[in-house]
C-alpha cells in the first residue's frame, strides 16, 4: 500500500492524513500500557541478563586474579629460593675455601710471630759494661806524687791502655749494633707477610659479611613472598612484565640468528635431499634444514638443563649427578657434530653458489665474471665460521626461553584479567543502556500520543477536583 | 593432551602423504630454420640460454627445429630433464648450451615451414613429461608453408599449455599489407585458444624476464 493510497481515503489528502493520524494516535493510546509493559520487560530482561553476565565475568576475573597471584608468588618463591640457595652455596664455598686454609694460616702467623719475637730478643741493645779495672785506675789516680817519674809513666801507660780499650769497646759496640740492625731489617718481610695474611682474612670476612647482608635482604623478600604481601605481588608483577619483554626481545634476536643459520644450510640441503621434493607445501630441503636447527636448539635446551642453568624439565634436573654429567657430554657431542655438519654445509653452499654463478655467466656470455676472486676465501671462511658458531650461540636461547615461558603465564593472566574486566564493564554499561533506553522509548512513545494524554490528564484532573470538592462538602 | 595432539599429527601426515603436486616446468622451444629466418638463430641461442638460467631442478627443456616435416623426434636438437641436485642441473645446462651452440653454427635452412607439426611434437613431448606447467615457445615469423601432401588440418589439444610466439618478424609482404601480419597472428591465437591454450607474443627481446612469467 503506497502513501498515495493512504492519502486517498477522502478527496482531500490533508483530511485523509489527519484521519489516519487520529486513528494511529488512538490505537497507540489504547496500546500504551501494553507497549510500556513490553518495553519495561525487554529493558528489564536485558539489564538483568547483562548484569548477571557481568557479575559472572567479574567472579571469573577475581578467580583469575587469585590464580595469577598464586602463580606469581609460586614463581617468585621458586626464583628467590634459587637465589638464596645460590648465595648459600657461595658462602659455603667461601667458608670451605677459607676455613680449610685456616690451620695453615694460623701456623704461618704463629711462625712469623715467633720469628719476630726471636729477632726482637736478639736485637735488644745491651750497653757495654764498664771495665772492672776502672776502680784500680781511680785508686792510682789518687796517689799524691805528681812529680814521681815512675808513677807518671804508669799513669801514662794506663791512659794509653784506657784509650785503646775505649776504642775497642766502641768498635765492638758498632759491630753489635750493625748485627742488630741487620736482624731488625730481616724482620720486615715477616711483618709484610703478617700484614698480607691479615688483609686476606679481612677481605674474606668482608666478602662473607657482604653475602650475609645480601642473604638477609633476599630472606626478607622471601618472607614477604611467603606471606603474600601486596608489595611482593606488585614487585613480582612488574618484574615479570620487564622479564617478559626483555626475553621476547632476545628471542627475536635469536630468531634472526636462526634465520641466518637456516639460509646458510637450506641451499646445500637441496643437494642432499633433492631440490624439488615437497612435504605438503614445503620443500623437503627447507624442512631438513629447519629440523637441523630445531634439533640444535633442543640439544641446547637439554645441555642447559643438564648443567642446571635452566629448569624447564624437572626430570633432567632431578637426574643423578653421574647421569647428568653423561648427558652434558652426549648433548655437547651432538651439538659439536651438528656444528661441524653446518660448517661443511656452509662451505658447500659457497661452492654451489660459485657453480651457479659460473653457469649463469657462461649462459649469458659474461666471461669476465668467471675471473677468479682472490678474496673469495674470506667469504667462505666467514660462512663456515658462522655455520660452526651459530649452533653454539643458539644454545643460550634456553635462558630467555625459560624466562619467557615463566613470565608469559603472568602476562597472559594480566591480559586476561584486563580483558575480563573490560567485558564486565561493557556488559554493565550495556545493561544500564537497555534499562534507561526502555524508559527513554516509553517517554518517546508518550510524546507521540501527547494530545490524548493531555486530554486524559485534564479529564482526570477535573474528576479528581470534583471528587475532592464532593468530599469537602460531605465532610 | 595426547588426544588433542593426535588428530593434528594425523592431519599433517595425511596432508603430507597426499597426491604429489607437480611444480616443475616443461618448456619446448620450436626454432624456425626456414628461408631468411635462419639468420635470426643467434637471437634464438640467446633466448635459449636465458631460458636455461630461469629453469631449475626437475624442469624439462627441449629445443626442436621447424623444417619441412616437424612432427618428428629427429627434429629435437637438444633435450634435458634437469636433475634434482642443483650442481648436476648446472652441469646439464652447460652441456645443453654447448649442443645448441653447435647446432646454430652448422644449421642449414629448410625450404618449408611446418609449425603445426612442431606444435604437435611439443604437445606429445610435454604431455609425456607431465610437468606442472607446460610452455611452448615458437621462435618464428609464424608463416606456415607446408609441402604439398602434408596434412596439418587437425585440431590442437592445448589445454593447460601456454604458447608464446617469440620474435615474430614482419615479412616483406607484411610491409606492403600489414593486415596480413595481424591476420596471421590472430589466426594462430584463434587456433591456440580453440585448443584450450593461452597465447602470448613477445617481440621485444630486451625484456626476456617476461618469458616464463605467468
Amino acid at each position: 500500500m503506497s502513501v498515495e493510497q493512504f492519502l486517498s481515503l477522502t478527496p482531500s489528502p490533508v483530511l485523509s492524513a489527519i484521519i489516519w493520524a487520529v486513528i494511529i494516535i488512538a490505537i497507540l493510546y489504547l496500546a500504551r500500557s501494553t507497549v510500556h509493559a513490553a518495553l519495561r520487560s525487554v529493558g528489564g530482561i536485558m539489564h538483568n541478563a547483562l548484569r548477571l553476565g557481568s557479575r559472572s565475568i567479574s567472579r571469573a576475573e577475581a578467580r583469575l586474579e587469585d590464580r595469577n597471584r598464586e602463580v606469581l608468588l609460586a614463581t617468585g618463591r621458586e626464583a628467590k629460593e634459587r637465589v638464596i640457595e645460590r648465595e648459600f652455596e657461595r658462602v659455603g664455598d667461601s667458608v670451605d675455601k677459607d676455613l680449610s686454609k685456616y690451620p695453615a694460616l694460623r701456623r704461618r702467623l704463629n711462625e712469623a710471630i715467633a720469628r719476630i719475637d726471636e729477632d726482637h730478643q736478639s736485637a735488644i741493645d745491651v750497653p757495654p759494661s764498664p771495665p772492672g779495672w776502672t776502680k784500680a785506675v781511680e785508686v792510682v789516680a789518687k796517689i799524691d806524687a805528681p812529680s814521681d817519674y815512675m808513677i807518671g809513666n804508669i799513669l801514662s801507660d794506663i791512659h794509653k791502655s784506657l784509650v785503646k780499650a775505649h776504642n775497642q769497646a766502641i768498635e765492638e759496640y758498632r759491630k753489635a749494633s750493625a748485627v742488630r740492625h741487620k736482624i731488625l731489617t730481616g724482620m720486615m718481610p715477616q711483618w709484610i707477610k703478617i700484614q698480607q695474611t691479615l688483609s686476606s682474612v679481612t677481605k674474606n670476612i668482608d666478602s662473607l659479611l657482604k653475602r650475609s647482608r645480601a642473604i638477609d635482604r633476599h630472606m626478607k623478600e622471601y618472607e614477604d613472598i611467603v606471606k603474600g604481601t601486596d608489595r611482593a605481588v606488585q614487585t613480582l608483577s612488574s618484574s615479570s612484565l620487564v622479564q617478559f619483554f626483555v626475553s621476547a626481545l632476545i628471542l627475536v634476536v635469536a630468531l634472526g640468528g636462526a634465520t641466518v643459520n637456516f639460509s646458510l644450510i637450506a641451499r646445500p640441503m637441496a643437494e642432499m635431499v633433492g631440490g624439488t621434493n615437497f612435504i605438503g607445501s614445503f620443500r623437503a630441503a627447507d624442512i631438513a634444514a629447519l629440523v637441523i636447527i630445531l634439533v640444535e636448539i633442543t640439544m641446547g635446551l637439554f645441555l642447559m638443563e643438564a648443567m642446571r642453568i635452566t629448569r624447564l624439565f624437572p626430570v633432567i634436573g632431578a637426574l643423578p649427578d653421574k647421569m647428568r654429567v653423561r648427558m652434558i657430554y652426549v648433548t655437547f657431542t651432538i651439538l659439536f657434530l651438528l656444528a661441524t655438519v653446518e660448517a661443511g654445509l656452509a662451505y658447500m653452499r659457497e661452492i654451489l653458489l660459485q657453480d651457479e654463478l659460473a653457469t649463469s655467466a657462461i649462459l649469458r656470455g659474461d666471461a669476465a665474471l668467471l675471473a677468479p676472486n682472490d678474496f673469495q676465501w674470506i667469504t667462505t671462511a666467514a660462512q663456515m665460521g658462522m655455520g660452526f658458531v651459530l649452533p653454539f650461540a643458539l644454545v643460550f636461547v634456553a635462558i630467555p626461553l625459560e624466562t619467557f615461558v615463566h613470565s608469559m603465564r603472568t602476562v597472559v593472566g594480566v591480559v586476561g584479567i584486563g580483558l575480563l574486566r573490560t567485558i564486565a564493564l561493557l556488559m554493565r554499561v550495556l545493561g544500564n543502556t537497555f534499562r534507561h533506553g526502555a524508559t527513554f522509548l516509553q517517554q518517546l512513545y508518550d510524546l507521540l500520543i501527547i494530545v490524548p494524554l493531555w486530554i486524559e490528564h485534564m479529564v482526570v484532573g477535573k474528576r479528581n477536583k470534583s471528587a475532592s470538592q464532593f468530599r469537602e462538602v460531605s465532610l | 593432551m595426547k588426544i588433542r595432539i593426535l588428530p593434528l599429527i594425523l592431519i599433517f601426515l595425511l596432508t603430507a602423504c597426499g597426491e604429489p603436486v607437480a611444480r616443475n616446468t616443461g618448456a619446448y622451444l620450436l626454432l624456425d630454420t626456414s628461408g631468411t629466418y635462419s639468420q635470426e638463430l643467434e637471437k634464438a641461442e640467446h633466448i635459449i640460454n636465458y631460458t636455461l638460467t630461469r629453469l631449475g631442478p626437475s624442469d624439462s627443456f627441449a629445443v626442436a627445429r621447424i623444417d619441412t616435416g616437424s612432427f618428428s623426434e629427429k627434429d629435437i636438437v637438444a633435450k634435458a630433464t634437469f636433475d634434482d641436485r642443483p650442481s648436476t642441473a648446472n652441469r646439464q645446462k652447460r652441456q645443453f648450451s654447448e649442443q645448441i651452440a653447435a647446432f646454430t653454427n652448422g644449421v642449414r635452412s629448410s625450404p618449408y615451414t611446418d609449425i603445426t607439426g612442431g606444435i604437435l611434437q611439443a604437445i606429445e613431448y610435454l604431455n609425456e613429461k607431465e610437468p606442472g606447467r607446460k610452455v611452448i615457445f615458437i621462435f618464428s615469423d609464424m608463416k606456415e608453408d607446408l609441402k604439398e601432401g602434408y596434412i596439418r588440418d587437425i585440431p590442437l589439444e592445448l589445454d593447460g599449455f601456454e604458447v608464446v610466439a617469440l620474435n615474430v618478424t614482419k615479412l616483406r609482404s607484411d610491409n606492403v599489407d600489414p593486415q596480413q601480419y595481424l591476420d596471421r597472428i590472430e589466426d594462430w591465437k584463434t587456433v591456440v585458444e580453440a585448443g584450450g591454450g593461452t597465447w602470448r607474443v613477445i617481440n621485444d627481446l630486451d625484456r626476456l624476464e617476461k618469458l616464463l612469467d605467468g
